[in-house]
């Protein structure tokens, strides 16, 4: 009865690819962000800041129609994107992580955000006085006394991945093996006659999969912490 | 060696600070808001002047006039600063390392194992600095400043955090760094102590203004700063060797051209030079030796001449061997004791008033 059927294992390994590519291409990103809205001020920043929170007030029905609208095979960028890359985003699963990507972006950033903002900057300075280029303060001083923040950061993220249903089913659809992610699929299990089983079973891993990523997250946050505090082991 | 004028506004402050310093350490001294942090900060590049100049060993770090504003890692300027700011995430060796990997070899002016023992950190090589005492956070600071091989150091008060005990700990460190290091200091201080036992030259600072500076003896000696609203009383700055100590009652006795005082709590060992200073108010004149008097130093004179101020008091100063010491008493005692220069006196000095 616990043992996954073929299909199942499809379901969560797609989420999790696309759970995994978000994260991995919005981190970089998402640093940036964070130390630009931490750490530097310039013009149109709160303008700036409003548009990174977007995907967090509006519907994501909304974020997935403008995905569509701008990615979309005949989307300003997305002809582009297929013209001269040959990247093509619609109903792919590049496409479920493009916009599990941007759902999670404020999530990630904010955390981040508010780790950077704990940090205190006479050690930023302290670090260029000693010759630091301030790239290389961000990678040796910034970055891992952030890392608490990123790790709580990357987990909200994935989780938010994971769940992500609006913008996913409006960009790519809702394609078997293709973009049929976890929720998509219990939410097509729903809408047919005897599958409540198979549903609930599927809700089940849903829980398993975000209590393991909370797990591991809080160990690595904790870690990062004990460092930052400058404890011995 | 360091020539700077710099003038900067921020709110209600203003700072226009000018002096110029061929010592090997320079004291900026005043009372906390005083424009003293503004200006090792300026010349470390953290602040930007509105205008003037910084020129540190014929290197020029800043023009406003010509544009120049040396990025802060290119200025190679270390800094020691008041709360230490080491890196949490980094044990003691890796933050000693830190500024040292980054200087070009070829300009690396000491070695890592030379600034670890004069230091004394070989046992907390491995530690974090979380477990640190206070005193031992800033060793490794001055350290880590020192090892990136800097043109200059500046201190910012590297003491006011820690205890009289870890103060002296540190300030004998300092002292013993700058005999064996041909680095330049500017060692920023509002305590009297700190900047005669350690300064050449002293800058005093008030209200964003230079009020005076020059040699430590002289500036420190200067009876007329507390009416520049300079938080400071005058006095003598004296140059003396430790002759003797008495471990009983933890008694210095020091020789210097004139006599000798005895004083409590001294930080040096028997054979060493050392630099006292008494306050003026602290001097008190007697025209005989007294008998059955609990002040230890007492010493022979001629008075050199006597300046009565506005006010009640009058400042007189006394030539004892080859020192002048100023001493200031009411106007009143002045004229009772018929003070007049050439009058052969008593120079009264409580021990527990050196320092």
């Amino acid at each position: 009865m616990f043992a996954l059927s073929a299909d199942e294992w499809a379901v969560i390994g797609l989420s999790l690819k696309v759970a995994f590519w978000s994260v991995l291409c919005s981190l970089p990103l998402a640093l940036a962000t964070a130390w630009l809205l931490a750490r530097t001020r310039f013009y149109g920043k709160s303008l700036f800041d409003a548009l990174v929170h977007l995907p967090l007030v509006l519907p994501p029905v909304v974020i997935g129609y403008f995905l569509l609208l701008l990615l979309g095979r005949r989307g300003p960028l997305g002809a582009l994107l297929d013209e001269y890359f040959g990247i093509v985003f619609a109903f792919r699963w590049s496409g479920a992580a493009v916009a599990a990507a941007i759902m999670g972006f404020p999530l990630m950033v904010r955390a981040i955000r508010l780790s950077i903002e704990a940090i205190d900057s006479g050690l930023e300075d302290a670090a260029r006085t000693l010759g630091a280029t301030r790239l290389r303060v961000f990678f040796t001083i910034t970055l891992p006394l952030a890392l608490p923040g990123v790790f709580t950061g990357t987990l909200l993220s994935f989780a938010r991945s994971l769940g992500e249903f609006g913008a996913t089913i409006t960009f790519v659809s809702n394609i078997p093996g293709e973009t049929q992610t976890l929720p998509l699929a219990i939410y097509t299990l729903t809408q047919v006659p005897g599958g409540d089983a198979a549903a609930l079973r599927l809700s089940l891993i849903a829980i398993v999969l975000s209590v393991l990523a909370l797990m591991v997250s809080e160990r690595l946050v904790r870690r990062s912490q004990q460092r930052a505090r400058g404890r011995d082991a | 060696m360091l020539d700077i004028r710099i003038k900067r506004r921020l709110g209600g402050f203003a700072l226009d600070a000018a002096f110029r310093s061929e010592s090997g350490v320079t004291a900026l001294f005043g009372r906390s808001g005083s424009g003293k942090t503004t200006v090792v900060n300026a010349i470390a590049g953290l602040v930007r002047p509105d205008e003037g100049a910084i020129t540190v060993n014929g290197v020029c770090l800043f023009d406003a006039a010509r544009g120049i504003d040396l990025p802060v890692e290119q200025r190679r300027i270390g800094y020691v600063f008041q709360d230490g700011r080491l890196f949490p995430h980094l044990t003691v060796r890796a933050n000693l390392r830190y500024g040292y990997e980054l200087a070009k070899p070829a300009a690396r002016q000491v070695g890592f194992d030379h600034v670890v023992g004069l230091l004394g950190l070989e046992a907390l090589l491995e530690r974090r600095p979380g477990n640190l005492s206070g005193g031992e956070k800033q060793r490794v600071a001055i350290g880590r400043a020192l090892l990136a091989s800097p043109r200059l150091l500046l201190m910012d008060e590297p003491l006011a955090a820690l205890d009289q005990a870890r103060k002296r700990e540190v300030l004998r460190y300092i002292a013993a760094l700058h005999k064996e290091i041909s680095v330049p200091i500017v060692y920023v201080s509002h305590a009297v102590e700190e900047v005669v036992q350690l300064a050449e030259t002293v800058v005093l600072m008030a209200d964003g203004r230079v009020v005076a500076s020059g040699a430590v003896g002289q500036v420190m000696g200067r009876a007329d700063l507390r009416a520049q609203g300079v938080a400071f009383e005058g006095g003598t700055v004296i140059e003396a060797r430790v002759s003797a100590y008495d471990p009983t009652y933890n008694l210095a006795t020091l020789d210097f051209d004139g006599g000798q005082l005895k004083a409590p709590d001294i930080a040096a060992a028997v054979g060493e030079l050392v630099r006292v200073r008494i306050r003026a108010r602290d001097i008190a004149i007697a025209l005989s030796e007294p008998a059955d008097i609990s002040v230890l130093n007492v010493l022979h004179g001629s008075v050199l001449d006597v300046v009565a101020g506005d006010d009640a008091r009058a400042v007189v100063r006394v030539k004892v061997g080859a020192t002048v010491l100023t001493s200031r008493i009411t106007r009143y005692s002045a004229e009772r004791l018929q003070l007049t220069p050439g009058r052969a006196v008593c120079v009264l000095v409580k021990a527990v008033s050196l320092n």
